[in-house]
């Protein structure tokens, strides 16, 4: 890492068109982004966005660094060769519900397993829209889409669900209409040492529009989310009155004041533990029976990370060996004159 | 009666270890044929095992089986026919007598000889009655009761015991070729460092086999084979994988680069991976992928930042493959995959040798996909192809396919250790730091773009999978434009011709009959056609390692004889290759698909056939 500064977050802002419908919640994402950039220490040169394929996946054109939209599923999977090719890199995955848990999902679960020090924005909105709206592996039962004209009946994946149930190290939630919250969530994962997945819940406002809107939606959205903070209790609501608590090994909303139940009471959000079961069950709230958690759910740094290891593992192993060169290979072993 | 023992010189043997799959075969071919190279003969194997690692023990899809092909002159095949078969139960003598030449010698275990594994062999009787035995000189040696006579106060148990009646074995077939045993203890010595009593075992059963054969003198001679004429040097052992590994290193410590290997495990290729993972005193990186297209994907990130990127896979994998190959035709990225084929399709015959992969490497991608393929032709020249499979993708910033094969894959051969000083330079084409760049601007020569990798200032640029305009390097779908990039792409690949040697030919330049091939049948097509050519046949050879593109002599050479005959492990893919690109001229066809590699015998049948017709 490079000390920078008095980059702007114009500087990372490419020459090209941005394509995405207006009104489309990428546009708010690529802001986001946009305003991390400058703050993680990073140069231009020393970033590099890897796509898959999908709406989201044109982002690498929009941003003024190395860049690579490749192909469907397999950003996780290139990106790792990236990163672990060149550790000094800062390295962004960019995929969507689809690409990341459809057709890439085995290079998603590994990626998490192997802990690459990569960070994923995963745009969850819950719908196929470069294909023109078919349901995804997102998409709630009963979803009427093209290829679901009587409802679907497959049971979504939580990305949460899955990173942290693959034992993953990082998980954050943020909404694509909280840009502030979004640049704060991704300069904390480029902090992360390991797999950092940062899930959007993003709008697509052609083929599946408001599909957050339950949560989203600005008149209630701050007593349908929660904002967890490590260190701080778990306080929400618009007017900061409600929070949760653990009761019979679960989740539950509490009211402040009522019962006698005061801030002490509740519970206080650790990220930063090994711990994973309560990150999960925080990850897998869902509205209307708890709020949706936004914030960085689980940051837990490991002692290494994959690359990291590799570099070590390759660095011992030449302290170590007498095989310095290919000449000393060509000769290692058993060998014979013939005169 | 006269107990000394003739000694009687031959040119060259044919040994074949069979037994079953656990009975240490592979070991047992590996350390003769081992010590028979630093003896100085010349060598060639050929393991031969079944897809299971254990398969039911006693039957005859179990057994495994190790060739040894040694001499005093040149060995190029691992040999058609043995001289001496060493069957140590009967499936192993099932699977392996038709491959026995009528006088030659058989080696048997007798203890193994018993009713229930001549049942469970297939045979209805004594299987020395049902095989037609004439003329060969049957050696019945109780093996295993003789290595547990040697080992009985030893203070291993029968298990350990019996494990290492292969070592008696191996010194039987040591004393009738006169091998000395000293590699073979020093690799005890070695593999058993941490137990003394192996070490103790094996070197006790092993002398005591020697002693057994040199005793009973069941072979009333012993053979001598004397060293090879062999041009001075250093030598050793190596095996198509390892070369094919080693050839990478090589050509990335030449280009200066460090190597990356995104892999899969999959037979015949697997040795690849490992080899690699163990030389990170190299600086090596290796990635065990969580599946084939993982595998790619990795490699294909690594070439972005500048490694030499190496995907290493075997038929159905390089189907997985596919797309990201055609990610990296796109975008101009060095890739280099090594596919060591196998029987197909689908899984096939794993463990055996094939070479129906040609198509998918030419044309398995979507759109007009335009690619390198090359072909390594013997164990030790896989080091060598793949240098150059990693100097043209370096340099022309485009994948190239390897293709080996299982027959070269885990084939051995003495090799002379090359001077690295005499192997051409690598200079992959990167962009000068200090000029603008345009990621899709070409050499207007070779129509090459230039490399410029991440943590380069001011040279930050996105790639991707569609279709571009070349002047800006930004997604473009004018019809025009796509149309010119078609074509600059595939002339890019027709343009490395200019890099690569020219076709030779081998044998007589007025020959009647031009022979091809390409790949790992290079050491039996030459042998066929060296035998007739003794015979006064008029013959040349034509073997292809370079196949897209061609050589640019090819069609001129195709056009010097009156008949042409393609010969190949498949159903003709490279001949009908040949008939799309020189239509002018009929082909005639030798095809096999047994998953095995030719015999010498079945090629000269088909040539002389071909001669007459």
């Amino acid at each position: 890492m490079q000390e920078v500064t008095q980059l702007k977050p114009e500087d990372f802002k490419s020459d090209q068109i941005v394509r995405w419908c207006p009104g489309c919640g990428d546009h708010a994402v690529l802001s986001a982004v946009l305003k991390a950039l400058p703050q993680i220490g990073y140069k231009h040169e020393d970033v590099v966005f890897i796509s898959g394929i999908g709406c989201s996946s044109r982002f690498p054109y929009y941003v003024n660094t190395y860049g690579i939209h490749s192909i469907h599923g397999r950003a996780a999977a290139i990106a790792s060769g990236v990163k672990v090719a060149n550790p000094n890199l800062s390295v962004w995955v960019i995929t969507g519900d689809g690409d990341a848990l459809a057709i890439g999902g085995n290079h998603f679960i590994h990626l998490v397993r192997r802990d690459v020090d990569l960070n994923v924005i995963l745009f969850n909105n819950r719908i196929y829209g470069l294909t023109k709206g078919q349901y995804s592996p997102t998409s709630e039962i009963g979803t009427v889409t093209k290829t679901s004209p009587f409802g679907t009946i497959e049971r979504p994946f939580k990305p949460g669900g899955i990173a942290i149930g693959a034992n993953g190290s990082f998980f954050a939630r943020t909404i694509d209409s909280m840009p502030k919250l979004s640049t704060e969530i991704f300069i904390e994962a480029s902090k992360h040492n390991g797999a950092s997945i940062v899930e959007v819940l993003q709008n697509c406002v052609i083929f599946n529009d408001r599909t957050w809107a339950d949560i989203t939606d600005r008149q209630f959205r701050d007593d349908r989310v929660i904002v967890l903070k490590h260190g701080e209790p778990m306080i929400f609501g618009k007017e900061r009155d409600k929070g949760l608590i653990l009761k019979n090994s679960q989740i539950s909303v509490v009211k402040l004041g009522e019962n006698g139940i005061t801030e002490k009471d509740l519970l206080v959000h650790d990220a930063q533990t090994e711990y994973a079961g309560l990150h999960l069950s925080l990850a897998n709230m869902e509205y209307p029976t708890h709020p949706v958690a936004l914030g960085v759910i689980r940051s837990y740094n490991l002692p290494t990370h994959y690359d990291q290891a590799l570099t070590d593992q390759v660095r011992e192993v030449q302290q170590k060996s007498k095989i310095k060169n290919m000449k000393d290979l060509l000769h290692s072993g058993a060998t014979w004159e013939v005169k | 009666m006269d107990k000394h023992t003739k000694v009687i010189e031959i040119e060259e043997v044919v040994i074949r270890f069979s037994g079953d799959s656990g009975d240490g075969m592979q070991l047992t071919g590996t350390l003769f044929s081992d010590t028979s190279a630093l003896f100085g003969n010349d060598v060639a194997t050929f393991p031969d095992y079944p897809a299971e690692i254990r398969a039911p023990q006693g039957t005859v899809g179990g057994v495994s089986g190790f060739q040894v092909h040694f001499g005093h002159s040149q060995i190029n095949t691992p040999g058609d026919y043995c001289d001496v078969l060493v069957a140590m139960n009967p499936a192993a003598l099932k699977a392996n007598f038709r491959w026995v030449k009528p006088d030659g010698i058989i080696i048997i275990d007798t203890d193994a000889f018993v009713e229930k594994n001549i049942i469970k062999a297939g045979y209805k009787e004594d299987p020395l009655k049902e095989e037609p035995l004439n003329g060969i000189n049957l050696i019945k040696a109780p093996i295993s009761s003789m290595t547990r006579e040697s080992l009985k106060d030893i203070g291993l148990d029968q298990k350990s015991i019996l494990r290492s009646k292969n070592m008696f074995a191996l010194g039987i077939v040591s004393w009738m070729f006169d091998r000395p045993l000293e590699h073979a203890i020093k690799f005890f010595n070695k593999k058993f460092a941490n137990k003394p009593l192996l070490i103790e075992a094996n070197t006790k059963v092993l002398r005591n086999g020697y002693h057994y054969a040199e005793t009973i003198k069941a072979i009333a001679f012993n053979y001598k084979v004397r060293p090879a004429e062999i041009t001075k040097g250093t030598y050793r052992i190596i095996n198509g994988n390892t070369a094919t590994a080693w050839g990478l290193l090589a050509a990335a410590e030449k280009a200066g680069l460090k190597l990356f290997l995104g892999s899969y495990p999959i037979t015949p290729a697997t040795s690849i991976l490992e080899e690699l993972a163990a030389r990170k005193d190299l600086g090596v990186k290796t990635f065990q992928a969580e599946d084939e297209i993982a595998g790619i994907c990795t490699s294909f990130g690594a070439s972005f930042t500048g490694h030499l990127a190496v995907t290493s896979t075997s038929g159905p994998g390089l189907a997985l493959k596919s797309e990201t190959l055609g990610l990296a035709v796109m975008t101009e990225l060095p890739l280099v995959v090594i596919n060591v084929q196998r029987g197909g399709p689908s899984t096939g015959l794993p463990t055996k040798t094939e070479q129906a992969d040609l198509m998918q490497a030419l044309y398995g991608r979507n759109g007009e996909s335009p690619l390198v393929v090359m072909a390594a032709s013997t164990p030790s020249n896989c080091f060598d192809y793949a240098y150059m499979a990693a100097k043209i993708a370096l340099e022309h910033m485009t994948p190239v396919i390897l293709m080996t094969e299982g027959f070269l894959a885990n084939g051995s051969e003495p090799w002379k250790i090359p001077d690295l000083d005499t192997y051409p330079e690598i200079k992959p084409p990167f962009a000068p730091k200090d000029q603008p760049y345009s990621p899709y601007e070409k050499d207007p020569d070779t129509l090459v773009r230039k490399w410029a990798v991440p943590g380069t200032p001011d040279h930050e640029h996105r790639l991707g999978g569609l279709e571009k305009d070349p002047a800006t390097g930004g997604v473009s779908y004018t019809p025009e434009i796509h149309e010119f990039m078609v074509k600059a792409r595939e002339e890019k690949i027709n343009r490395v011709a200019k890099d690569i040697p020219p076709l030779a030919i081998e044998g007589d330049e007025d020959a009647d009959l031009l022979i091809i091939g390409w790949g790992a049948t290079y050491g039996h097509l030459l042998t066929a056609i060296d035998s007739l050519r003794k015979e006064g046949l008029k013959l040349a050879l034509a073997h292809f390692n370079y196949i897209r593109p061609l050589p640019e002599n090819s069609g001129e050479i195709l056009g010097r004889f009156k008949k042409r005959l393609v010969c190949e492990n498949n159903l003709g893919q490279f001949a009908n290759y040949l008939r799309m690109n020189f239509p002018e001229y009929p082909y005639h066809q030798f095809n096999k698909i047994l998953g095995l590699p030719f015999t010498v015998e079945d090629l000269k049948d088909a040539i002389r056939k071909n001669l007459e017709v």
